[in-house]
């Protein structure tokens, strides 16, 4: 699809050693005792128009990720560059102004608009906080984006609860849109719809993309509507990105053994391929007190010595980026070492 | 694969199950006539989107249907027994014990005061005449039997204690504690990762094949069903309309619907070029139905006829049946739906 064209566009956002560390407080003084180390150094890039997956299990970080890079949540340290700008350690008010370009869909599209708002107060209040044209201009433009998105304008003033799941989200997408920004985070944008809808609103943010060059950080743990929708993907585990590379290419050629598992974990519904699969023992541990050296040696199933003792290094073999000391030795024919 | 209607002794056999709810606003037909027979160590799965009726009807075969619900018409026959015609001191004796169930939530189906062992060990204490010694050293086993390390001492601890995963194994311990004949899954995994779901669906399959028990699996995601299930009925408005073995289903279906559902998912694998398939509109309140056929509003095949007739579930062929007016020489109404 467009992943030819990305590739010679430009980069739009390049976030380089993201962390994100939660202090634990305990005791009668809330005194820190430990870390949650949410996302821990990681780093990619997303160029214009292109769509970044990030697949991975509940608690490995996708969602802290989706939120640093829009500053929701302000990153313990590393640097998250829009557009050449530093977001990190931008003033309030460009903060405010470069966030016209950034957008975000949310997961639930119940909780996620306020019931006493009409719709078109929720898609208009970005356009008025921007004083983006006059009253009627604005209107005007809400209805305009009310319909890009399948929603009837003649709805404007109507309440969110009149509405059903799939049309909520609709509306989640139009007050996204109505800034026609360059970048949305798409945080689990089709996990709380039924079947039916789900494939109307995956339909509806190609189309969108298509159409005016978007780019989007589509966070899911479902990992079909991931392959689908992505050029390029990133694995997570553990606030570590473990796998990242085209997405042909990853569900095609999986090199992780985490990856490997993920994916032959997927059930297939096709009743004549019951495959043989990789089970993963255990839990995904805590991410309060991770594992040494490599974090997902205690579940690994290729797991050597070295892996309890040394992190893993980013190995790219043309693009094709992957942590893992089995697989480099694999790769690169040596031993890996400390 | 064994036929889907025709089993000589069925474990057990829902006939033309129909549970209403009488609210304020309306009648709700929640389930509208259900009809299916499960053999010993079979799996069928009930599919279909939120509010079809399919975990009504879970409910339906336990009798755990509260006011304003009722069960209105039907049978529902447990190795002969007529559930329906028991009384409700006879019913506690079926249930949990010889039809047990598991929810979708592992969070919140569990008591969060009480040790899992004792929750475990309530089914065996209520329905098995033994001491507590024993019910702990069974709970104790049971533990193990779901593949929970440090049975000894995990007995002891709180839900709280646990991860997702182990709270459904947990549960699966207490559904299993006195061996039923017939267990009900109602979304087991839904709540739980890819790999915890692989995990707990490898555990059900092994307990099946050892335990020989029924498996009514109710379920929203087809790749589940292709993976575990012997036969599948497809749920819509409270309505079965397509019910035949598993792999049959998949090869051809038949209803219009069922064909919607199998190819508005994106498969791993699948070309980017491909467009997802799309149900248009939404699925029906359950105070107003569609006449006709309840799918005739999001039907691409629809005519006059499906607004006033409605389609009976019917043998369309040989161990198929379905529910829609155009299926003709066991042929999908719609091109290319064969595959």
């Amino acid at each position: 699809m467009s992943t030819e064209a990305s590739k010679n566009s430009e980069v739009l956002l390049r976030v380089e050693h993201l962390k994100n560390y939660f202090p634990v407080r305990q005791g009668l003084l809330s005194r820190v005792t430990a870390y949650v180390k949410a996302v821990d150094d990681i780093s990619f890039e997303i160029k214009a128009g292109e769509t970044l997956g990030l697949v991975g299990e509940s608690g490995c970080g996708k969602t802290t990720v989706g939120h640093s890079v829009l500053r929701l949540i302000t990153p313990t340290e590393g640097t998250v560059l829009f557009q050449g700008k530093d977001l990190t350690h931008l003033p309030a008010a460009e903060l405010r102004a470069m966030r016209q370009d950034m957008q975000i869909i949310f997961q639930d599209p119940f909780s996620s608009l306020n019931p006493r708002m009409t719709v078109g107060a929720i898609i208009g209040e970005a356009l008025a906080i921007h004083g983006r044209g006059d009253r009627k201009e604005r209107a005007e433009r809400v209805r305009d984006t009310m319909q890009k998105c399948g929603l009837d304008p003649a709805y404007i003033n109507r309440f969110p609860h009149e509405f059903s799941g799939g049309q909520r989200q609709r509306i989640g997408i139009a007050r996204a849109l109505v800034l026609s920004p360059k970048f949305i985070v798409c945080d689990e944008p089709v996990s709380a719809l039924d079947v039916s809808i789900q494939s109307q609103i995956i339909n509806l943010l190609v189309e969108l993309k298509e159409r005016y060059n978007l780019a989007y950080l589509f966070i899911a743990h479902d990992l079909s509507v991931v392959e689908y929708i992505s050029d390029r993907v990133a694995v997570m585990y553990l606030g570590k990105i473990v796998e990242l590379a085209d997405s042909t290419e990853l569900y095609r050629n999986p090199l992780h053994p985490y990856t490997q598992a993920l994916l032959s974990a997927v059930p297939v519904p096709d009743p004549t391929r019951r495959k043989q699969r990789t089970l993963l023992p255990g839990d995904v541990p805590s991410p309060l007190n991770p594992p040494s050296g490599c974090r997902f040696h205690p579940r690994c199933p290729l797991a050597i010595d070295i892996c309890k003792k040394v992190e893993p290094r980013e190995l790219d073999v043309e693009g094709h980026k992957i942590w893992c000391h089995v697989v480099e030795e694999q790769i690169t024919g040596s031993p890996p070492s400390a | 694969m064994t036929d889907v209607m025709d089993q000589t002794s069925p474990q057990i056999e829902v006939r033309n199950l129909k549970t209403y709810f009488y609210t304020e606003d309306g009648v709700v037909r929640a389930v509208d006539g259900l009809s299916y027979r499960l053999a010993k160590g079979e799996t069928l799965a009930l599919v279909g989107e939120s509010g079809c009726g399919k975990s009504v009807s879970a409910l339906s075969v336990m009798r755990l249907i509260a006011s304003p619900g009722k069960i209105v018409e039907g049978e529902i026959r447990l190795d002969g027994l007529d559930l329906l015609q028991c009384s409700e001191t006879e019913m506690r004796e079926v249930r949990g014990n010889r039809i047990s169930m598991i929810f979708q939530e592992p969070m919140t189906s569990l008591n969060p005061v009480f040790t899992i062992g004792n929750q475990i060990m309530e089914a065996i204490l209520v329905h098995q005449d033994v001491s507590r010694k024993e019910a702990r050293d069974r709970t104790i086993a049971m533990i193990r039997r779901v593949k929970i390390s440090a049975a000894e001492t995990r007995v002891d601890e709180y839900p709280h204690q646990m991860s997702g995963g182990m709270r459904q194994r947990v549960m699966i311990a207490m559904a299993l504690a006195c061996n039923p004949e017939v267990l009900i899954a109602d979304e087991p995994t839904t709540a739980l990762d890819v790999t915890i779901q692989a995990q707990i669906m490898e555990l059900l399959a092994e307990l099946q094949s050892e335990f020989q028990m029924s498996i009514l699996l109710i379920t929203h995601n087809l790749g589940l069903v292709a993976e575990v299930s012997d036969q599948v009925a497809v749920m819509y408005a409270s309505k079965v309309v397509e019910h035949t073995s598993t792999a049959e289903l998949f090869a051809s279906p038949l209803h219009p619907y069922t064909h919607g559902l199998l190819t508005s998912v994106p498969t791993l694998g699948m070309s980017k070029e491909q467009k997802l398939n799309v149900i248009p509109g939404q699925v029906p309140n359950p105070l107003h139905f569609p006449t006709g056929c309840r799918f005739h509003p999001r039907c691409p095949v629809a005519e006059q006829r499906c607004k006033q007739e409605e389609p009976l579930l019917r043998e369309v062929k040989p161990g198929h049946w379905a529910a829609c007016h155009f299926i003709e020489n066991g042929k999908s109404p719609i091109k290319g739906a064969d595959r």
